[in-house]
C-alpha cells in the first residue's frame, strides 16, 4: 500500500468468453489484458495510449467497477476494485467519448441535476455546481435546451460538467475527444488541464489514441498493445529514448509490387522500424534509422526499386514513433477523422 | 474556476431518498413534454374502456358492468406502463448508454428502479384519473364505496405488488433482450382478458381466476370493484381481506424478487463484461 497512489494494479488480467456462433476451432476466450502493472500517482494526469482493441477501455471499466478482473488485482485510492465498490464509487467519475447518456427529453440544466442527486448532492449545492461548471465549459447559454437538441460537440461537454460535477479524487476519461472537432477537443482538453492545475490532489486517467493529446496532456503515460504494457513513462522521456534515433519522412513515386515495412527492414541494414503508406500514387515512408548515414543507403535502396524521391524530412521523435518503435506498427489514426483509405503495411 | 473546497456527498438512506426522485423526475417532466405518450397511454386505454361499454350495452348486459369496465379500463393505463414503461427500462437505459453511469454512481441501483416505478406510479395515475372521470361522466356510473381506507389500501398494495412486478421483470427484460419484446406483445392481451379487466374475474371460472392472480392486478381489480360496488353477487373471487392479504404477499415476493435479480443482473455483468454496458 502506498497512499501516494491513487490507482495500482498488480498482474491485472482480463478475459473475456466469447458468445455467439461457435464453430470448431473458433476461439473461446479472448485476453484483452495480460499482467498489467500500472502505477498512478496521485495529483497526476496520466494517459494510456494504444491503438484500437488494445485493452484501455478494459482497464478502466475494472477501475470503475464496471468489470471484474480474471486474474491480478487492482486499488484505486487504495480500495479494492473487486471488494470495496460502493466506497470506490463515491470518489470516481467515468466519462467516454461518444457517450449519448441522459435523456433528450430533459434540458442540459435537469440532466446534470439528476446525476448530480445520485452523487448525493443536496440541491443547492447541484446548482450552485451545475451553473459554475456550465460557464467553464462555455455552456450557460445551454442550460435550458433540451440536449436532444445539442451538437456532439455541446453534448461532450456537458457530459464533462457531469464527470466533474461531483467533485470526484479519481477521474476516467475514456477517448474524452472522439469525434470532436478541432475546437471542441481543445476547449475539453483545456478544461481537464485547468481542472488539474485547480486541484492538484486529484488524478485523470485519460485513454486516447491521439498520440498529440497524449503528449500536450499527460504528465505521464503508458503504452499498451493487445492487452500488455510495453512502456510507462513521461511524454518528455519516452521521445528521448529515440534521441540517438534519426528519424525521417520520405513522399517517394510508386514503390513497386507490395512495398511492406519488414521488405524495407529487411533490405537496408540499419533500418531500425518503418511505416509504409501508399497514397494517392504516391508513397510515405516513415523511418527510424540507427544511425544518419543510413539515409544513403535508403535512397540507393529505393532508387534500385526504381522509385524516386519526392520531398525528405528530418524531424524531431513524436509520441507515434515511439509507438513505432515499440510496437512495429502505426497507431492507426481514427479511420472516422482521416478518411484518406491510408492502410498502413506490416 | 470553482472554489477546491470539498463538496459535502449523501450517503446511506439519504441518498437512497435522493436517488428515487432524481430518476422519477425524467418520466414525471418527460411525460409531460412527449404528448404522444399522453395519446398512447390515456386515448388509447379510454376508447378500449368505451367499446365494451357500447358491446355491453348492446348486448343487454347488467348495467352494473358499466362501472365495472370503467374501473377496469382505469386500471389499463397501470397495466400498460408496467408492461412497456418499467419492464423494458433497464433494456432502453443500457441502449441510451445511462445504465452504465448508474452502476457507476453511488446512487444504489434499487433506487434507480424505485425511482423508475414511482415516476411511472404518479404519472400513470393522472391517466388513470383522466380515464376514470371521463368515461364516468360519460356513462353516467355511479359508485358506492364501502370504505375508502380499505380501498385505499388495497390499491396501494396493488401498486406495490405490480411494480413490484415491474421491477422484476425490468431485470428479466434487459438478461433476454430483443427477446423481452416478445413476451411483451404475447403477454399483453390475454392478460386484458384473464386478469378481468372489462369483465369480473369470476367469471373465468375458478381455474383460470387463480392462475390469473398471479397478475396483481387481477385481485386488486377485483377488491377494488366489490368495495366500490358494493354488493354486486357476480363479485368477489375472494372476499377482500383474502384479496389484500394475497397481494400483500405478492408485493413482498416481487419487490424481494427484484432485489435479487437487480444484485444478480450487476454480478453477471460484471463478472461477463455484458449487459450492463452500451454494446458497439
Ligand atoms: N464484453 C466483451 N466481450 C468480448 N470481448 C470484448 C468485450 N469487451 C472488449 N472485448 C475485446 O477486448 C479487447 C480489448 O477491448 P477494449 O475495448 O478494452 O480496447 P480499447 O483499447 O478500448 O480499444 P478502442 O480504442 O477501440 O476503444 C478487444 O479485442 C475487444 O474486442
Ligand atoms: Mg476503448
Amino acid at each position: 500500500m502506498d497512499t501516494n497512489l491513487a490507482i495500482q494494479t498488480k498482474d491485472l488480467g482480463r478475459v473475456y468468453r466469447l458468445r455467439g456462433p461457435k464453430r470448431k476451432g473458433d476461439a473461446k476466450q479472448l485476453v484483452a489484458l495480460d499482467g498489467v502493472n500500472l502505477e498512478v500517482r496521485r495529483g497526476e494526469l496520466f494517459g494510456l495510449l494504444g491503438p484500437n482493441g488494445a485493452g484501455k477501455t478494459t482497464i478502466i471499466k475494472i477501475l470503475a467497477t464496471l468489470l471484474l478482473p480474471t486474474s491480478g488485482s487492482a486499488l484505486v485510492e487504495d480500495l479494492d476494485v473487486t471488494r470495496d465498490v460502493q466506497e470506490i464509487r463515491r470518489r470516481i467519475s467515468m466519462v467516454s467519448g461518444g457517450e449519448t447518456s441522459g435523456y433528450g427529453l430533459l434540458t442540459v440544466e435537469e440532466n446534470l441535476w439528476m446525476f448530480a442527486r445520485f452523487y448525493g448532492l443536496d440541491n443547492v449545492t447541484a446548482r450552485k455546481r451545475i451553473d459554475s461548471l456550465l460557464e467553464v465549459v462555455g455552456i450557460a447559454d445551454r442550460k435550458r435546451t433540451k440536449i436532444s437538441d445539442l451538437s456532439t460537440g455541446l453534448r461532450q461537454k456537458m457530459n464533462f460538467v457531469r464527470g466533474f460535477i461531483s467533485d470526484p479524487n479519481v477521474v476516467f476519461l475514456d477517448e474524452p475527444t472522439l469525434g470532436l472537432d478541432v475546437t471542441a477537443a481543445r476547449d475539453v482538453r483545456g478544461f481537464v488541464k485547468q481542472w488539474m492545475h485547480d486541484h492538484p490532489d486529484r488524478t485523470v486517467l485519460l485513454t486516447t489514441h491521439y498520440m498529440a493529446e497524449a503528449d500536450e496532456l499527460c504528465d505521464r503515460l503508458a503504452i499498451i498493445d493487445r492487452g500488455k504494457l510495453l512502456a510507462c513513462d513521461s511524454p518528455h522521456s519516452l521521445k528521448h529514448r529515440l534521441q540517438q534515433d534519426a528519424i525521417f519522412n520520405l513522399k517517394v513515386g510508386p514503390l513497386g509490387p507490395r512495398p511492406s515495412r519488414d521488405a524495407m527492414i529487411e533490405a537496408v541494414p540499419g533500418v531500425r522500424q518503418a511505416t509504409v503508406v501508399e497514397q494517392n500514387g504516391h508513397t510515405e515512408l516513415n523511418l527510424i534509422l540507427a544511425q544518419e548515414d543510413v539515409l544513403s543507403d535508403v535512397l540507393a535502396h529505393l532508387t534500385r526499386r526504381g522509385s524516386s524521391l519526392i520531398s525528405l524530412e528530418k524531424r524531431e521523435p513524436t509520441l507515434e514513433d515511439v509507438f513505432i518503435d515499440l510496437v512495429g506498427r502505426r497507431l492507426d489514426v481514427d479511420t472516422s477523422h482521416h478518411a484518406e483509405g491510408e492502410h498502413a503495411a506490416g | 474556476m470553482l472554489p477546491a473546497e470539498r463538496v459535502q456527498k449523501a450517503t446511506g438512506l439519504r441518498l437512497f431518498w435522493y436517488t428515487i426522485w432524481a430518476r422519477a423526475y425524467p418520466r414525471i417532466i418527460g411525460s409531460t413534454r412527449e404528448k404522444s405518450w399522453l395519446f398512447f397511454e390515456t386515448v388509447l386505454p379510454l376508447m378500449g374502456t368505451a367499446s365494451y361499454v357500447f358491446v355491453y350495452r348492446a348486448i343487454g348486459a347488467p348495467e352494473a358492468y358499466t362501472g365495472f369496465v370503467v374501473l377496469g379500463g382505469a386500471m389499463t393505463a397501470f397495466w400498460l406502463n408496467v408492461l412497456w414503461a418499467m419492464a423494458s427500462q433497464l433494456y432502453w437505459d443500457k441502449d441510451g448508454g445511462n445504465l452504465e453511469l448508474y452502476v457507476v454512481s453511488p446512487g444504489p441501483l434499487m433506487a434507480i428502479l424505485l425511482g423508475m416505478a414511482v415516476g411511472g406510479v404518479l404519472m400513470t395515475a393522472t391517466r388513470a384519473v383522466i380515464i376514470l372521470v371521463v368515461c364516468s361522466l360519460l356513462f353516467n356510473v355511479s359508485y358506492q364505496i364501502a370504505s375508502l381506507p380499505l380501498l385505499i389500501l388495497i390499491f396501494v398494495t396493488t401498486m406495490a405488488a405490480l411494480y413490484g412486478m415491474g421491477m422484476m421483470f425490468a431485470s428479466v427484460f434487459l438478461a433476454a433482450g430483443r427477446e423481452a419484446w416478445h413476451i411483451s406483445n404475447l403477454l399483453q392481451e390475454p392478460i386484458y382478458l384473464a386478469s378481468g379487466f372489462y369483465f369480473p374475474v369470476k367469471a373465468m371460472g375458478f381455474w383460470i381466476a387463480t392462475f390469473a392472480s398471479v397478475i396483481p392486478l387481477t385481485l386488486g381489480l377485483d377488491a377494488m370493484r366489490q368495495l366500490i360496488f358494493a354488493g354486486d353477487p357476480t363479485l368477489g373471487f375472494l372476499s377482500v381481506e383474502a384479496e389484500l392479504l394475497i397481494l400483500l404477499v405478492l408485493s413482498v415476493v416481487f419487490i424481494y424478487g427484484a432485489i435479487k435479480m437487480l444484485a444478480k443482473l450487476e454480478e453477471i455483468g460484471r463478472r461477463e463484461g455484458r449487459l450492463i454496458e452500451r454494446r458497439r
